[in-house]
């Protein structure tokens, strides 16, 4: 995907950006380490280079639509090595939370899906529940036959439980997810 | 030494086997593991890519526990580990906005390598060895969250950590120098993107085998299930055989104490380890 070619700076969103990831991307040079180390930069429209010059552009609509957010695996290893100390995959899950509070429809729905239903898993049980989880997760994208095979596999090894464990204290958890975003 | 011990959501489920290892070795080594009371899950990376505030928050609820037990916490799954660091720091900063008890921060949290990697507990492994696994050649395969970012996990050589080489060695297996330790598996991308796990992950062979490795060792249940579970998946696609085990770093330290239960962990794996492990005495 190539971005148009006459832009308008606007500086409101690397603002936005600025105060919710608490991230300076500002200090970003281009020096592209970030990109060049990138295990999924194969998989991505933008690099996360052009990312951060994109933020700095004020291309919210690009950003918030693109693959490359969802795509990042959150390895943290250009949040390593950036030279400017700037928390990169901290960058991105602010795209991806704001990605989420503008309803944009997400380039990659079906890792949406997946973390909801990790989310919903945990909400409901305090703990993670595999086989339900997955469960919700095929609810929701209708894939029922995707790793079918690998399921009965992992159910001849006894790998999956088929009873939640659950925290006693599910209000203390439930509380955690009812709490407003602040600020 | 009584440690607290944080198992989280994996190790309670599809890799029971790292915790039953992780126990059958502390018991050797006279470590008593106590189970945070009511742990919840650390949010993984569900939590924060969509929500930052619900991911230090069910993080810190496991610090407060922690906190109150006033013992080390050891967290053998590297996202626990990295999520829970994460919400520490967090709380040092500001505790005030996650709870309105005092956090001082006392219980240290440890990973599994640097915990059987200290000094203390190093001499203990060499000298519960009774058989060494002589000519058994892997490749120390850490992945991301136990190492990355430093800022967070306090690793000292995240580009390049030898806590596993260390206790792989004190266990007298050959390690395998490759430049693929922290590299990433792809992670939690395995159930809505496979093709990319596929992608990582079978670059992650491709060195191995490179590196003269017959198994990898890693202390990740991700990386874990993703080497393990998608391997013959990679050799379809590519039209290569691996056969490469994937061993959790415990079983191998409980295998070579001579510690019964390993043989009813490997059947839980999907690439059988017992021919390799026959092949050199070791089954």
């Amino acid at each position: 995907m190539a971005v148009s070619a006459a832009i308008q700076p606007d500086s409101a969103f690397l603002a936005i950006m600025q105060s919710h990831s608490g991230e300076k991307v500002s200090r970003c040079y281009q020096c592209r380490k970030c990109t060049n180390g990138c295990p999924l930069a194969f998989a991505m429209d933008f690099m996360p280079n052009q990312v951060m010059r994109m933020i700095e552009l004020g291309l919210r609509d690009e950003l918030l639509g693109c693959k490359t957010i969802w795509v990042c695996a959150s390895c943290q290893t250009c949040t390593t090595r950036c030279p400017n100390q700037i928390d990169i995959a901290h960058v991105m899950d602010a795209l991806r939370q704001l990605s989420q509070e503008a309803g944009i429809p997400p380039a990659e729905p079906n890792v949406v899906k997946f973390h909801q239903a990790v989310l919903d898993s945990i909400r409901r049980h305090g703990r993670l529940f595999e086989l339900g989880m997955v469960a919700g997760y095929k609810l929701a994208t209708r894939q029922w036959t995707a790793d079918a095979r690998l399921g009965w596999e992992m159910f001849t090894k006894g790998k999956l439980e088929f009873f939640p464990g659950s925290v006693r204290a599910k209000g203390e958890v439930r509380a955690l997810f009812d709490k407003k975003r602040k600020g | 030494m009584e440690v607290s011990y944080y198992p989280g959501c994996s190790l309670h489920g599809m890799a029971a086997e790292y915790d039953e290892s992780i126990r059958s070795v502390c018991r050797s080594l006279d470590v008593a593991l106590a189970e945070l009371a009511d742990w919840n899950c650390c949010g993984a990376s569900s939590a924060h890519f969509l929500d930052d505030d619900l991911a230090v928050g069910l993080a810190a609820r496991n610090l407060l526990i922690a906190e109150r037990e006033g013992r080390e916490l050891l967290i053998p799954c590297a996202a626990c580990f990295q999520r829970l660091k994460h919400a520490d720091k967090q709380l040092r900063k500001e505790a005030g906005r996650w709870t309105a008890e005092p956090y001082q921060g006392k219980a240290r949290l440890l990973h599994v390598n640097e915990f059987f990697d200290r000094p203390e507990l190093i001499q203990g492994v060499r000298r519960k060895v009774k058989r060494p696994l002589a000519g058994l050649a892997g490749v120390a395969y850490y992945g991301c969250l136990s190492q990355r970012p430093p800022k967070v996990t306090d690793s000292r050589q995240p580009e390049n950590p030898t806590s596993m080489d260390d206790l792989l060695r004190a266990i007298g297996m050959e390690v395998r120098p490759w430049s693929y330790k922290t590299d990433c598996c792809g992670g939690s991308l395995a159930v809505a993107r496979t093709d990319l796990v596929r992608k990582l992950s079978g670059d992650l062979f491709e060195a191995a085998v490179e590196a003269g490795a017959q198994c990898v060792v890693t202390d990740c249940p991700l990386c874990q299930s993703n080497l393990d579970s998608r391997q013959a998946e990679i050799e379809a696609e590519r039209s290569k055989r691996y056969g490469l085990p994937v061993f959790y770093v415990t079983e191998l330290m409980a295998l070579a104490f001579g510690e019964d239960g390993a043989d009813r962990w490997w059947k839980r794996h999907f690439v059988d380890p017992r021919p390799l492990l026959r092949s050199k005495g070791l089954a």
